[in-house]
């Protein structure tokens, strides 16, 4: 186990210098960001190339490239061009976007796996049919309306709740952001968690249970469920990253100046430290969270074992 | 059977929630803004981050320009319904010659932080914006001061640290040498570039950018970037303009619906940038609390003249044709709602009849009218090649829609449909470096906001022979003789028709064609009053009344 930690955290090593690479060139080769920061008119040559020289412009990009990671290093991501350094912004957006995604998926464990659970046990029947229609309006509507739709019943026209969420973005504001955020993963748990219980419902272990004389309940729960939540655990998985890189369109709707907001804001205005100072830590993130579920499939299946 | 049954119940189910969705669309006029909020006569606006820090020589956006515009006061200030350069802490700018100044302050003017404002606030802050390794964006609005280019080269290191030209002689009093005649150079000083700065910008300039101060009828309490600035009255404001509120909060938001739907559910009370999806509905659903004035923008086509294939006086007919084969009316309507208005000269509705725009001045060439557009086409020798492309950046604003919309209307105006073809190019910054590297072969799109409501800013910067947004590379003796005499008329009438007769004579050779002018949007709730915005579409906070 513990070897098994140790080779794939240093697999993690070349994933992590070559993602980081293509992320910088690819951000450095949209054009010059330099140019942008003079607003619709040609920039003064003389302004843009000392500007080009502070932040490392100058320079071929294998050298911006090694210059950049050396800095990291140190815990110096650059500073926005704001003049704001990029951990200042990180230590606000990280803490609200974690809020935001730990809510998310919490409502995707809690509300998907409950509907799929009891769906993939009565299959055929109209609960099932009833579900599984809901999911699949879920899926096709797209976030952005009915965040924009919910936002504005709630917040504009019933006035139940403030439509905009405030800098400190406290859990209770986070509610609604959370579960819109949350809905189509939620949906997507749902079918998963249904496809796989129905399935292992027939499994000759659930019927070996079931002849032992253990309760409904404990059939359910500790043998269905624990076996058909393999599929659910790599998807909510890979879902940890997509959510706190993903939540821009939420971010944008709810005003929560999260991840999603940075990321989006640092592209239109090509800030280029912002960029790829978020994405690298993103990167880290996508990396520990499917360490995460390759050691969860050995406690949820013992038949798995990492040596 | 079964599986039939289900597509019909989720298509009824779709069906539903898109009749929810555009309901919510439809009633969106429904809502009534205001109620709810403090009573504590703060005014709460919408604010996006400034992209720069904020300080007066380095801020060129509208979001750092409206805090710049609260915390400080320069030399001159902007008349907010006419536009004129109104006297501020000057109390007298004068010169015999055009080109050398004096500049007189007014007694009893303060910082915030109760330091008093000085010649020397003015020197050291505009040496400061001017010397290029301080990198501020806005150097070039020094670009007029003797010794210019020894702060500012083109290439290479500084030679001096202080602008020659400038010289302080006693605390309210110093001296302006211009490297060139400029008569209406005082008129230029309203802009917040040339704003006077405290000592403490200059010993600790790190504490200043956290919390700026300024000589301006608000003070900074507090900044938390990327969130909210909170500023109130400046009790040491010497100006006539005290606010008319107790304070100002300015509120980021991440996105300007957002900013819209908090202002119809009464959590905000001034909005200045309006989604352009809701511009079509703003009057009705705000009842009628929603401006709609020209700013100091103008957008227009502008053609390679650096090109061969465009210098020719053949090519010039094809432009005017191309520009009477444009329908700019329905353009205006039909995708701007009529917050853009059809062009007829090369300057603003803002600077007023008295500061040089005159309606009209393009004449028929900027009307509608394709028959004749054809004739002149034709005459021109048809499109070079035969067809012709439009350029811009499509990252921002709608300019895909408009720029499909006039490439249209020339297709239908010549009979053919690949005649123009649009050309977007997916960032800003790539455009430019487009532009700069004189890569444009057909029409590209080229577009002016104002430094300062002068008829001066809207020529020669632009058609000045190698000025520095000259993107089309026109150059014309006449023209630049016509500026320079203008820039040395001691009348400013004088120079104002002088301007207007190089305008003229631009239009003649026809490098650009005017497409039409922009407006300035702004909603606002109904907890406050007397709302409107100044010649650079910025809200005049100080006016605003909170009920």
């Amino acid at each position: 186990m513990g070897r098994y930690v140790v080779r794939r955290l240093l697999q993690m090593i070349p994933v992590f210098i070559g993602t980081t690479f293509l992320i910088f060139v690819m951000v450095y080769a949209v054009g010059d960001p330099v140019n942008a920061m003079f607003g619709e008119r040609a920039p003064d040559p003389a302004t843009a190339e000392q500007l080009r020289e502070e932040f490392n412009l100058d320079k071929p990009i294998w050298q911006q490239y090694v210059l950049y990671m050396g800095n990291i290093f140190t815990g110096d991501f650059g500073n926005a061009f704001n003049g704001q350094p990029v951990t200042e912004l990180m230590a606000t957006a990280f803490p609200i976007t974690i809020r935001l995604a730990a809510l998310a998926i919490v409502f995707e464990i809690l509300v998907g796996i409950t509907l799929g659970v009891l769906t993939g046990l009565r299959r055929g029947r109209p609960i099932d049919s009833g579900v599984l229609m809901l999911t699949l309006v879920v899926i096709s509507v797209p976030t952005f309306v009915t965040g924009s739709l919910a936002q504005y019943l709630l917040g504009v026209k019933w006035g139940w709740i403030s439509p905009a969420v405030s800098p400190a973005a406290p859990l209770r504001e986070l509610l609604l952001p959370g579960l819109v955020l949350a809905l189509v993963s939620l949906a997507y748990v749902t079918r998963l968690t249904r496809t796989s219980i129905a399935e292992n419902a027939r499994a000759d272990y659930v019927r070996t249970a079931v002849a032992k004389g253990l309760s409904r309940r404990r059939v359910t729960v500790r043998h269905l469920l624990r076996n058909s939540l393999i599929p659910v655990v790599t998807f909510l998985g890979t879902d940890v990253g997509n959510l706190m890189a993903g939540a821009l369109v939420t971010e944008r709707i709810f005003n929560i100046h999260g991840v999603g907001f940075q990321l989006w804001q640092g592209i239109v205005r090509q800030n280029s430290p912002t960029v790829v100072g978020f994405v690298t830590v993103l990167v880290i993130v996508f990396l520990l969270a499917n360490l995460l579920v390759d050691l969860l499939y050995a406690v949820l299946d013992p038949r798995i074992r990492y040596a | 059977m079964r599986a039939a049954t289900r597509t019909t119940v989720i298509r009824r189910a779709l069906a539903a929630a898109g009749a929810v969705a555009l309901t919510a669309t439809a009633c969106a006029s429904s809502s009534d803004g205001g109620g709810g909020g403090s009573a504590d006569g703060v005014v709460r606006a919408f604010w996006t981050d400034p992209q720069h820090p904020v300080e007066p020589a380095n801020t060129n956006e509208v979001q750092g320009g409206k805090v710049l515009d609260m915390i400080s006061r320069g030399l001159k200030k902007y008349n907010p319904s006419t536009g004129a350069a109104e006297n501020a802490v000057a109390e007298s700018i004068e010169s015999d010659d055009q080109q050398n100044f004096t500049v007189k302050l007014k007694k009893g003017w303060k910082f915030s932080d109760g330091t008093a404002v000085t010649a020397k606030s003015f020197v050291d802050a505009w040496n400061y914006g001017a010397l290029v390794t301080n990198k501020q964006i806005n150097s070039y609005f020094f670009q007029y001061i003797e010794g210019y280019q020894e702060v500012h080269p083109e290439k290479g290191k500084p030679t001096a640290k202080t602008l020659s030209g400038l010289d302080v002689k006693d605390a309210r009093t110093f001296t302006v040498k211009l490297n060139q005649k400029f008569s209406l150079w005082p008129q230029t000083l309203g802009y917040s570039a040339y704003a006077p700065l405290p000592k403490s910008f200059f010993t600790d300039h790190s504490g200043w950018l956290e919390k700026p101060v300024g000589n301006g009828p608000y003070k900074v309490d507090s900044y938390t970037k990327g969130q909210s600035m909170k500023l109130s009255r400046n009790t040491h404001y010497a100006g006539g303009d005290k606010p008319r509120n107790k304070g100002v909060e300015l509120k980021v938001y991440t996105d300007q619906n957002t900013g819209y739907t908090d202002l119809q559910a009464g959590n905000l009370d001034v909005v200045d940038e309006l989604p352009a999806g809701q511009l079509k509905n703003a009057k009705r659903d705000l009842d009628g609390r929603y401006i709609n004035q020209p700013a100091g923008i103008i957008q227009t086509i502008s053609f390679p003249m650096y090109d061969k294939a465009w210098q020719s006086e053949k090519a010039a007919k094809v432009r005017r044709g191309l520009s009477m084969a444009i329908n700019r009316k329905q353009v205006t309507e039909k995708i701007y709602h009529g917050t853009r208005e059809p062009a007829t000269d090369l300057t603003s509705p803002v600077l007023k009849a008295a500061g040089g725009y005159k309606p009209g001045l393009c004449g028929d060439v900027c009307s509608y009218d394709p028959k004749q557009a054809k004739k002149l086409i034709e005459e021109g020798g048809g499109l070079p090649g035969g067809k012709i492309t439009l350029t811009s950046n499509v990252d921002t604003g709608s300019h895909r829609q408009w720029m499909e919309a006039v490439c249209n209307s020339i297709n239908r105006t010549v009979g053919r449909n690949s005649a123009c073809t649009v050309n977007p190019v997916p960032t800003f910054s790539e455009f430019r470096s487009d532009i700069t590297d004189r890569k444009m072969t057909g029409m590209f799109r080229t577009g002016w906001q104002m430094d300062y409501p002068l008829i001066q800013n809207f020529l020669q910067p632009i058609y000045y022979t190698d000025a520095s947004s000259n993107d089309s590379g026109f150059s014309d003796p006449q023209v630049d003789k016509l500026m320079d005499k203008a820039n040395s008329a001691t009348d400013e009438k004088a120079a104002i028709g002088l301007f207007q007769q190089a305008e003229k004579r631009i239009l003649d050779t026809f490098p650009a064609i005017p497409l039409w002018y922009q407006n300035g949007n702004a909603g606002y709730s109904s907890r406050v009053s007397d709302v409107k915005l100044n010649p650079f579409s910025v809200p005049v906070f100080t006016d605003i009344k909170v009920k």
